[in-house]
């Protein structure tokens, strides 16, 4: 259905429960909520999750904040569940075994870590054999389950507990993967960024078309951590519209190959404004590290015109 | 009638996946088993399975797929050996603790490293506490039978635990043997159809799997895992008993051959049985009270049978196809000598650590095994109860 905030929180009641342990100012359950929002009221679902704070924070044994099936099996390789659970209803249902008017998604939920690192493999398996499923990175750009340690999410000079800013050293030296792009290159159907608070139009249109397109899809949302970036709980929507405003995180779709930005801001701000309030990179700001921000912004002014250009020659006429 | 052919272990298990049907089967090649999904997928190919057949990118996801498809409410089946079940190794206890009755052919190979394809028990070793029934198959008819009883026992009420089906590598996978196949639609009768009572695909009564479970309820979950590992034991012969009104093959927890009066028996799994069966008979004939007691059912552990079985012998050898590498004996000495302490019984035991890597083992092999236990009969004396068989001088090369 087109979206409309009022009707949609009015009428599709929440699929993912109160009485989740996430902290408060987390970027994922909102998101997680209105995904699962983008669902037919009348289909079910089944929810494969990696471990990860989503994980640990919603099913403690014996409570659920999951209205549908879910199943957590390890933390690289909730698309191979998901997959095989897919698998699984394909054959029932050619067989008769499940009613027909019943109609199951596939969705697995990941943070960068069980996405971006340990379970890239099981995602790039999962999607090449075009398994009927939407595979959603909720990436707030660190293994904050374990204590904020650096992923290949991470941004460049971001202080974590692996990669700390130090006298040498001055926090995560490598840039950070972009794992939408290479998602992309499976040749998907259907592939997104997007974004939560502030901007629940995007994600949950994103996710309304990645979940009733036919096979493989793919969301990477931005998803705030107010422990791992050091902002205050208040500050979520803030954030996430400084991350896009800055193109820091580009909003995009990519639909059978062709390119399309869906945020592009008529201001774009300096990167200087999403960094700033993030403790992560309090030391980006101390005299004689004006070069970190210069490169920063180098690298993400790079980035958005790649995208830029993407857009560009996707859609040109053959 | 029967039908009369001439299968390869890993063709008669594939043959047991297509009359079995599975919903889902989920594999990754490895020698030896890579004709396993081979076969089936020409199986599926071809239309005479309804499975869906997921050519997965690794071990680690064949059971993970596996898992997400039995959870779903689905028969799930994969294939594996060596390397492929220690990539696994995470997700095979994932899979008992779940409660799902996957039931897996594993090929035994050599685990690395150094790296070789042939045959020894150390990738099965390596699941021997995860909660997995293990069933052992000296030939490929029991390689066959025994998977034609699997989803019988593992999806019994009493048990949901995930079954391995356990044959040589090369030695009997790649044997081609004579072998008796059940007609396809009375396998389908005896195996009859899956129905879970709480899966994911039931709309009517969604679930969560797999939680965050800590220490308020993680030790009650692994008490009731044991406990079905325990009912499982029960099963098994019940199960066995219908096979044997179906075929005729009877089936125990173990095979004693020619045990009863047998002062020197010998305890070993798979193919090795055959050997030691050639052995024993040769000794018979020459008046030598020689006996062979093959495990089949490895996990659960038949303890007092077992004690019981061997309590008459004077001296008993343990063969072990894989080293423990604990200084003090295989998996199977330490399981068989427990099994006798705790019921009672002193019978002086050795054990052999034999055909590592494939290292051929003869029937000259198993006759100088009978020949130290003759010795230990003599001099009711045990010098070195961990011994090794088949090694080169010193051990040194």
């Amino acid at each position: 259905m087109a979206y409309n905030v009022k009707e949609i929180v009015a009428n599709k009641p929440s699929r993912f429960t109160e009485g989740h342990r996430m902290c408060a100012g987390c970027g994922a359950p909102p998101v997680t909520r209105m995904i699962l929002r983008a669902l037919k009221e009348e289909d079910h679902a089944v929810i494969a999750n990696a471990t990860g704070c989503m994980e640990v924070s919603s099913f403690i044994y014996p409570y659920t904040s999951w209205e549908d099936s879910y199943i957590h099996t390890a933390f690289e390789c909730a698309s191979a569940t998901c997959a095989g659970a897919e698998a699984a209803y394909k054959a029932m249902k050619r067989q008769g075994k499940l009613p027909e008017d019943e109609h199951t998604k596939f969705i697995a939920f990941g943070g960068d870590g069980g996405t971006y690192d340990i379970g890239i493999q099981s995602l790039s398996g999962a999607m090449e054999r075009g398994h009927d499923m939407t595979y959603v990175c909720y990436d707030n750009g660190a293994y904050m389950n374990t204590g904020i340690q650096r992923s290949s999410a991470t941004p460049r000079f971001a202080d974590t507990t692996t990669s700390p800013a130090g006298k040498v050293i001055p926090g995560k030296m490598q840039s950070r993967k972009d794992l939408t792009m290479i998602m992309a290159s499976h040749h998907l159907p259907y592939v997104a960024q997007t974004i939560g608070v502030n901007n629940f139009k995007d994600l949950y249109e994103k996710a309304e078309k990645a979940i009733y397109t036919e096979g493989p899809t793919f969301l990477n949302v931005l998803s705030p951590c107010p422990r791992g970036w050091g902002y205050p709980t208040d500050m979520l929507t803030q954030i996430n519209k400084l991350a896009i405003d800055t193109c820091y995180w580009p909003l995009y779709e990519v639909v059978e190959g062709k390119y399309k930005i869906t945020y592009k801001p008529a201001k774009k701000l300096p990167i200087e404004e999403f960094l700033k309030p993030q403790k992560r990179f309090a030391h980006l700001f101390k005299p004689g590290n004006e070069w970190m921000i210069e490169e920063f912004q180098k690298e993400v002014d790079k980035r958005w015109q790649e995208l830029l250009d993407l857009e560009e020659m996707s859609n040109k006429e053959a | 009638m029967s039908i009369r052919e001439r299968l390869s272990g890993n063709e008669a298990s594939a043959v047991a996946m297509r009359q079995i049907n599975p919903d889902v089967v989920a594999a990754f090649p490895i020698t030896p088993s890579t004709e396993i999904p081979q076969y089936f997928s020409t199986f599926v190919s071809n239309g005479s399975v309804d499975t869906e057949f997921v050519a997965v990118e690794s071990e680690h996801s064949a059971m993970s797929a596996c898992i997400g498809a039995e959870a779903a409410g689905g028969r799930a089946m994969t294939a594996t050996s060596s390397n492929g079940l220690a990539l696994m190794w995470e997700m095979i206890y994932i899979a008992s603790s779940l409660r799902l009755p996957i039931v897996m052919p594993l090929v035994n190979r050599a685990i690395s490293g150094p790296l070789n394809i042939h045959n020894d028990h150390s990738d099965a070793m390596g699941i021997r506490d995860s909660g997995w029934i293990m069933l052992f198959s000296e030939t490929n008819q029991e390689a066959y039978d025994n998977l034609i009883m699997a989803h019988r026992i593992a999806e019994h009420k009493d048990v949901m635990l995930p079954l391995a089906v356990c044959q040589d590598g090369f030695i009997t996978s790649h044997s081609i043997e004579n072998i008796e196949l059940i007609e396809d639609d009375k396998v389908k009768e005896f195996v009859g159809t899956y129905q879970p009572e709480h899966y994911l695909l039931n709309k009517k009564e969604p679930i969560a799997v797999g939680p965050m479970d800590l220490q308020a309820y993680l030790f009650e979950h692994k008490y009731q895992q044991a406990e079905a590992m325990r009912n499982a034991k029960k099963v098994i012969l019940e199960v066995a008993k219908d096979f044997e009104k179906l075929t005729g093959r009877k089936y125990g927890l173990f095979e004693e051959y020619k045990t009863e009066d047998a002062e020197m028996i010998v305890v070993c799994m798979n193919s090795t049985a055959g050997t030691t069966k050639v052995v024993v008979d040769e000794l018979r004939e020459k008046g030598i009270k020689a006996g062979l007691l093959k495990i089949r059912v490895f996990r659960p552990f038949p303890v007092e049978e077992v004690a019981k079985a061997l309590s008459h012998a004077k001296a008993i050898a343990i063969l072990d196809k894989a080293d423990s590498l604990n200084g003090a004996g295989g998996a199977l000495f330490q399981d068989v000598t427990s099994a006798m302490y705790v019921n009672n019984i002193h019978v002086p035991a050795i054990n052999y650590v034999y055909g590592i890597g494939g290292r051929d083992t003869t029937t000259k092999h198993i006759e100088s095994v009978f020949d130290d236990l003759a010795e230990i009969v003599k001099t009711n004396t045990v010098t070195n109860p961990y011994r090794y068989l088949g090694l080169k001088k010193g051990g040194n090369q």
